[in-house]
C-alpha cells in the first residue's frame, strides 16, 4: 500500500527524464563527471552539506586494501523526526536515485551499490525491487552498462531496523556488516576506510537525484538556483502547525518567512530548522535563510503556532535523544538524559537558573567532545529554544515557585 | 622458526568500530605513511611517524592527556572522550587516542574547553557510578578515581546515584561482576573479543541504558567464560575483580588445628613487588616466603616442584604417545596439548571439544600439588589429609575455578582449597603489617623446596615447553641439553609472539632408557632420524589461530606437542597478577623469570632430587 503523495508543489525532478544523466555521464571521462559535480556545489543533502564532488574525489583518489571493490551507498534511513522527503524520491523518483548511485559508481570506479532503507520503509521494498530489475534488463545496471565496456555495477537493497543513529553513515556501515549500529571513529572516514574496509561513498537519497539532474542538464544550470554558497533547490519535508503540510521544493536560500508564508504557517511563534537535531529559531529571527551558509538544513521544518509550550517541545526532543543515543561515549549517552533531567526540573520549577547554567555549558561540551553527530547537535534543539524563550521558561520556574 | 599465524585486528571479530582502523590513502600521501611528520602540541614540536595517534605524539614531548577507555594492549575504541584536546581548524575537539596525524597539526591539550569538557565528562561518570572507594577492591588503584583526583572533582556537578542498580554477579568462581561501578570504556568487551576470542562480553542496550551483559544476561558462571581475568586486568575500575577468599584463608590461619600449606607459583613472585611500589620485574621470591610464614602459613612450598613432576608427566607422557603411535600403529591423539593452563583447557572444551582426547592427562601443577600435599605429605608427616587446608598462590584467576572442579578430588578430598591471586595475597601481606620488599630472604620449606629452574620459567610463555624439550631432549638423545641449546637455554621457544613453531630433528638416540620410562618405552630407537614438532601459543585468541589450522589440516597439526597458555604473555600476565598490565611490564616479569632459572643450581625438571623421591603421582585426565 503506497500511500498518496505528499507532494505540495512540483518538483524540479519532474522535468527530467530518467536515463539522460547516466547516458551524459557515460559519454564524460570519470575525471570529468566528478567536475561537473564538483562544478555545480553540490552540497549534501543529508544533512552535513558536504560538497559531493570532494567526497567523490577522495574516495575515486583511495585505493582499496588489496585492490579490492569500492561501494557506493545510498543513505534511504531519513530517520530525522519530521523528514519525510526521501520517501517522496524513493517511490515517485525511483529511477533519478538509482541512476545517481550509477553515476557515483562510474565516477569512483565502485562495482557494488547499497541502498540502506529505513525498516519502516520495507513496503517500497516490490517497488524498489521492480525498478532494479527493470533498471538490469535495460542494461542500466550489471555488466558492460549500456555498453560501456568494464563497467559493471549493481545495486543491492539492505533494511535499516529502526534506530536514528544508524543514518548516521559509520553506524550505517556497522550494521551493514552487521554489527551494533554505532559510530566510528573519524578519521579515517568511509571515503577511505568504508564498508569492509573499502574505500565508499554514501550519499542521501536526494544529493544523488540532484547528480543525476546535474549531469542532465549542467553544472551551471544548477548553480544558478540558489544562493552563492548553497546550490541548486532543496526538497523541505515542512509538518506542524501551519495550513498545508508537505513536501515542497524551494531554491535554497528561501528566508524562514517566505517559506512560512508558502506553507501556510504565518504567524508562527518558531520553527524548528533541521528536525530534532537542528536549530529552534523565533519569530523575531525569521529573516533568516535556510542555506548552508546560515541555517543549514537537510530538510526538516516543523511549525510552531502560538499556542505551543516551547519547553514542551524541547522536551519532546530530549526524550527522542535521550531514546536514540547509540550510548557508546559518554558526553551523549550520560548527556541528554541530564538535558532531559534538567527539563523536568524546570517543569516542576525545580531548576535553579545556576544549575541551568551549568546545563548549557554541558551542552557546549557535548557539542565539543561526543563522538558523532547525534550528540554533537543533540543540545541545539535545548539551547536554542532555552536561549530564545528563556522569559517563558523561567516565568514558568517563577510561576511555580 | 616463528609462528606464521599471529592475533590481528583483521582476523578479530570485533567491530570495526572497536578496532584499530588503517587509513588508506592514495597517491602522494602514500609516500609520506611511514614516513615522518612534525606536530605542535602545546608549544612544542616533536617529529612522529605518519599515522601516529596526538595521544602517543603527545606522550613523546612529555605531555600528560587523561584517559580512560584507552588501553596499551587494546584497539582504539574513542568512547570515554576524556582524552579530548583542540586540533587548529577543527570545530569539534577529537579524541586523541583516536586521532591519527597525517598531516602537520596544532594541538592544545588544555584550553578552557578541553578543560571544561573532561571535567563534565568526568562529572556524568561519577553521576552513575555507585560504589565507595573505601570499600573497592581497586581504592588507590582505579584510573576513575585517580582522574577526579587529578581534576580536582570536589562535587558532584550532576548529581550522584545514592543507591545500588544492578545486583552484583558472584556466580563465577573467578570473576566478580560489579556493573555499579562500570563506566562503559568497553576494555573488558575488547579484551575478551579481541585478545582473547571468546566474546563473553558485550554492549547491549542504548543510550543511558547501555550496559556490559553476556549472552542473554546469563551470569557469568552459567557462560562460556573461560575464568582468564584478562578482563579484569584491563578494567580501569572496581567493576569487575576476582573471587575473593582470603577471608576464607585468613578463618584456616586463625585454627589452630588446620594446617595450612601455600604453594607459590612462579609468576606471583615476579610480579607481588609491584603491589608494594617496586619496579616491574622485581623478584620478590624469598621475602616473600619469610613474609608468608610470618603472616601465619605453616608450609610454605614450591609450585615449582609439581611444575617438575607436571614436566616429567607430560615429556613421559608424550613419549608415550609417540611411541604408541609410531611403534604400536595404535590410534593415539595428535599433537598433545599441555593441560596446566586452566584457561585454555576451558576453552577447548567450550570451542573445541573433539579435541579433548589431544590435552594430556598430567594435572595442573597447582592440582598435583595439592593432590600431593593431601596424600604423600599427609602421610609422611602423619597429619589428617582432613585437617589441612591447601592454598595456592598464582598469578591466575581461572586457577579459583579449577581447584572447584568437582573431579580435582582425588586425595578423597578437596585437592587445592584455596587459589589466591598475587593482588590477593598482597592484600593478605599489607594486612599483616608486612612491607614485602623490607623482608630479609627465607627458603622454601622441605621436602618440596626444591625446584629447578625449568619449573620457574613455566610461568612465561613457551616456558612449559623449554622445560619439557630439556628433559625430553636429554631423556632421548642422551646427551645433556646444554651440548646442544647453550646453557640449556632453548631460546627458539622463548618471546612474546602469539604463535611460535619449532622444528627439532633427532639426529641420535640414546641407546639406554631411563628407568622412568622403561616400562612404557623399551628402545628409543624409532625416533632416530625423528624430527619433532613443537608449538607455543598464548593468549586465547593466539590458541583459536592454531586450532583452526589444526582443524584444516596445516602445517600445526602435524605438531607433537603444544603449548597453551590461556593468557597474553603466559602466566606472568595472568588474571591474578597486579593491575595495570602492558607489553613493557610483562616483558619485564618474565626478565625476572628467566633470570631465576639462570640462578638455578639444577634447571631440568627431571634432575629434581625431590620429584625423584616421591614418585610421580599420576593423575587421570585434568579435564
Ligand atoms: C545521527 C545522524 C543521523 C543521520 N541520519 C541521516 C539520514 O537519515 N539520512 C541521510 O541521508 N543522512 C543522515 N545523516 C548524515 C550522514 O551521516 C551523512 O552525512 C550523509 O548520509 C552523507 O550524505 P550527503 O553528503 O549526500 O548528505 C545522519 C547523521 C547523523 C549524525
Ligand atoms: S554521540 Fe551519541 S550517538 Fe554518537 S557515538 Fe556518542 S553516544 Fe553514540
Ligand atoms: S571503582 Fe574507583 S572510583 Fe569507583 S569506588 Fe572503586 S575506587 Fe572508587
Ligand atoms: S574472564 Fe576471560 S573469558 Fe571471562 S569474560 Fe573476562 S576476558 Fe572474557
Ligand atoms: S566492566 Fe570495567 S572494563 Fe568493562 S566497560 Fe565497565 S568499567 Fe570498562
Ligand atoms: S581515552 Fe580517548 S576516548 Fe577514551
Amino acid at each position: 500500500m503506497q500511500p498518496t503523495s505528499s507532494k505540495k508543489t512540483p518538483l524540479t525532478f519532474d522535468t527530467i527524464a530518467p536515463g539522460q544523466g547516466l547516458a551524459a555521464a557515460l559519454k564524460k571521462s570519470r575525471a570529468d563527471i566528478i567536475g561537473e559535480v564538483s562544478a555545480s556545489n553540490l552540497r549534501g543533502r543529508g544533512g552535513a552539506g558536504f560538497p559531493t564532488g570532494t567526497k567523490w574525489n577522495l574516495a575515486a583518489a583511495a585505493q582499496g586494501q588489496d585492490g579490492g571493490a569500492k561501494y557506493v551507498v545510498c543513505n534511504a534511513d531519513e530517520g530525522e523526526p519530521g523528514t519525510f522527503k526521501d520517501r517522496v524520491l524513493l517511490l515517485e523518483y525511483t529511477d533519478l536515485v538509482f541512476e545517481g548511485m550509477t553515476i557515483a559508481a562510474r565516477a569512483i570506479g565502485a562495482t557494488k551499490g547499497i541502498l540502506y532503507l529505513r525498516g519502516e520503509y520495507v513496503y517500497m521494498r516490490p517497488h524498489l525491487d521492480g525498478v532494479l530489475a527493470a533498471r538490469r534488463t535495460a542494461g542500466q545496471l550489471g555488466a558492460n552498462i549500456l555498453g560501456t565496456t568494464g563497467f559493471t555495477f549493481d545495486i543491492d537493497i539492505r533494511m535499516g531496523a529502526g534506530a536514528y543513529v544508524c543514518g548516521e553513515e559509520t553506524a550505517l556501515i556497522e550494521s551493514l556488516e552487521g554489527h551494533r549500529g554505532e559510530p566510528r571513529n573519524r578519521p579515517p572516514f568511509p571515503v577511505n576506510t568504508g564498508f569492509l574496509g573499502q574505500p565508499t561513498v554514501v550519499n542521501n537519497v536526494e544529493t544523488l537525484a540532484s547528480v543525476s539532474a546535474i549531469l542532465a542538464k549542467g553544472a551551471a544550470w544548477f548553480r544558478a538556483i540558489g544562493t552563492e554558497k548553497s546550490a541548486g533547490f532543496k526538497l523541505f519535508s515542512v509538518s506542524g502547525d501551519c495550513g498545508a503540510p508537505g513536501v515542497y521544493e524551494f531554491p535554497l536560500g528561501i528566508t524562514v518567512a517566505a517559506l512560512l508564508e508558502k506553507v501556510g504557517g504565518t504567524g508562527a511563534k518558531a520553527v524548528q530548522i533541521g528536525g530534532a537535531s537542528g536549530v529552534c529559531v523565533p519569530a523575531s529571527e525569521f529573516g533568516r535563510r535556510i542555506a548552508f551558509e546560515d541555517l543549514a538544513t537537510g530538510g526538516s521544518i516543523i511549525v510552531f503556532g502560538q499556542g505551543r509550550d516551547m519547553l514542551h517541545v524541547a522536551k519532546n526532543f530530549m526524550e527522542f535523544f535521550v531514546e536514540e543515543s547509540c550510548g557508546q561515549c559518554t558526553p551523549c549517552r550520560a548527556g541528554n538524559a541530564k538535558l532531559l533531567e534538567g527539563i523536568e526540573m524546570l517543569e516542576r520549577g525545580a531548576c535553579s537558573s545556576a544549575y541551568l547554567r551549568e546545563l548549557l555549558n554541558l551542552c557546549e561540551t557535548m557539542q565539543l567532545a561526543s563522538k558523532c553527530g547525534l550528540g554533537q547537535s543533540s543540545p541545539n534543539a535545548f539551547v536554542s529554544i532555552v536561549t530564545h524563550f528563556q522569559d517563558e521558561i523561567l516565568g514558568r520556574t517563577a510561576a511555580a515557585h | 622458526m616463528s609462528g606464521e599465524v599471529k592475533a590481528g585486528a583483521d582476523t578479530s571479530r570485533a567491530p570495526s568500530s572497536q578496532k584499530i582502523q588503517q587509513v588508506h590513502v592514495g597517491g602522494d600521501v602514500m609516500q609520506l605513511i611511514g614516513g615522518q611528520i612534525t606536530v605542535t602540541i602545546d608549544g612544542t614540536d616533536v617529529k612522529v611517524p605518519m599515522g601516529t595517534t596526538v595521544l602517543d605524539a603527545a606522550r613523546r614531548v612529555g605531555v600528560r592527556i587523561p584517559t580512560l577507555c584507552h588501553h596499551p594492549d587494546l584497539c582504539v575504541a574513542g568512547v570515554c572522550r576524556v582524552c579530548v584536546v583542540e586540533v587548529e581548524g577543527q570545530r569539534a575537539l577529537q579524541a586523541a587516542c583516536a586521532f591519527p596525524i597525517t598531516s602537520s597539526l596544532k594541538v592544545k591539550t588544555h584550553t578552557r574547553k578541553v578543560r571544561q569538557a573532561r571535567r563534565h565528562i568526568l562529572d556524568l561518570l561519577l553521576s552513575t557510578h555507585y560504589g565507595e572507594c573505601y570499600s573497592c577492591k581497586r581504592n588507590n588503584n582505579c584510573e576513575l578515581q585517580a582522574l577526579a583526583k587529578e581534576y580536582g572533582v570536589d562535587f558532584y556537578r550532576f548529581g550522584h546515584v545514592t543507591e545500588s542498580q544492578v545486583p552484583k554477579d558472584e556466580s563465577s568462581y573467578s570473576v566478580v561482576r560489579d556493573m555499579d561501578k562500570c563506566i562503559l570504556c568497553r576494555r573488558c568487551v575488547r579484551t575478551c573479543i579481541d585478545i582473547q576470542e571468546v566474546g563473553v562480553l558485550e554492549a547491549v542496550g542504548r543510550s543511558n541504558k547501555t550496559r556490559i551483559s553476556t549472552f542473554l544476561d546469563k551470569p557469568l558462571g552459567d557462560v562460556v567464560c573461560i575464568n582468564c581475568g584478562q578482563c579484569i586486568n584491563r578494567c580501569p575500575t572496581g567493576a569487575l575483580h576476582a573471587a575473593d577468599t582470603s577471608d576464607e584463608v585468613w578463618r584456616a590461619i586463625d585454627d589452630p588445628t588446620k594446617h595450612v600449606v601455600i604453594q607459590t607459583a612462579p609468576s606471583p613472585r615476579a610480579g607481588i613487588g609491584e603491589c608494594f611500589g617496586c619496579e616491574p620485574g622485581t623478584p620478590m621470591t624469598y621475602q616473600m616466603n619469610t613474609a608468608l610464614k610470618l603472616a601465619g602459613f605453616d608450609k610454605v612450598f614450591d609450585t615449582n616442584f609439581s611444575a617438575d613432576l607436571t614436566i616429567i608427566e607430560e615429556g613421559t607422557e608424550l613419549l608415550g604417545r609417540l611411541h604408541k603411535a609410531l611403534v604400536k600403529g595404535e590410534p593415539v591423539a595428535f599433537p598433545q596439548f599441555t593441560s596446566c593452563s586452566p584457561g585454555w583447557v576451558k576453552y577447548l572444551e567450550h570451542f573445541y571439544p573433539e579435541y579433548i582426547p589431544n590435552l594430556s592427562s598430567a594435572k595442573s601443577p597447582q592440582q598435583m600439588f595439592g593432590a600431593v600435599i593431601k596424600t604423600y605429605y599427609a602421610k609422611a608427616n602423619n597429619i589428617d589429609p582432613k585437617d589441612i587446608v591447601t592454598v595456592a598462590l598464582m598469578p591466575c584467576s581461572a586457577k579459583k575455578f579449577e581447584c572447584n572442579r568437582p573431579e580435582m578430588a582425588d586425595s578423597g578430598f578437596k585437592d587445592v582449597d584455596y587459589g589466591l591471586t598475587t593482588r590477593e595475597m598482597a592484600q593478605m601481606i599489607k594486612e599483616a603489617g608486612i612491607h614485602l620488599p623490607d623482608m630479609p630472604k627465607g627458603d622454601f620449606d622441605d621436602p618440596f623446596g626444591t625446584a629447578t629452574g625449568s619449573g620457574v620459567i613455566f610461568g612465561a610463555t613457551g616456558g612449559v615447553m623449554e622445560a619439557a624439550l630439556r628433559t625430553v631432549i636429554e631423556f632421548v638423545c642422551g646427551v645433556k641439553v646444554e651440548k646442544l641449546f647453550d646453557h640449556a637455554n632453548i631460546v627458539p621457544v622463548r618471546g612474546f609472539e602469539g604463535v611460535k613453531y619449532v622444528e627439532l630433528p633427532i639426529a641420535n638416540v640414546s641407546p639406554e632408557v631411563p628407568a622412568i620410562i622403561r616400562h612404557l618405552i623399551p628402545s628409543f630407537d624409532f625416533l632416530k632420524g625423528a624430527t619433532l614438532k613443537v608449538a607455543v601459543a598464548h593468549g586465547t585468541a593466539n590458541a583459536r589461530r592454531v586450532m583452526e589450522d589444526i582443524k584444516a589440516g596445516g602445517k600445526f597439526s602435524e605438531c607433537h606437542f603444544i603449548e597453551f597458555m590461556g593468557c597474553p604473555g603466559g602466566c606472568i600476565g595472568g588474571g591474578g597478577q597486579p593491575i595495570p598490565t602492558s607489553p613493557e611490564i610483562r616483558a619485564a616479569r618474565a626478565r625476572a623469570i628467566y633470570e631465576e632459572d639462570a640462578e638455578c643450581a639444577v634447571r631440568k625438571s627431571h634432575e629434581n632430587p625431590s620429584s625423584t623421591a616421591s614418585s610421580s603421582p599420576t593423575a587421570p585426565a585434568a579435564t
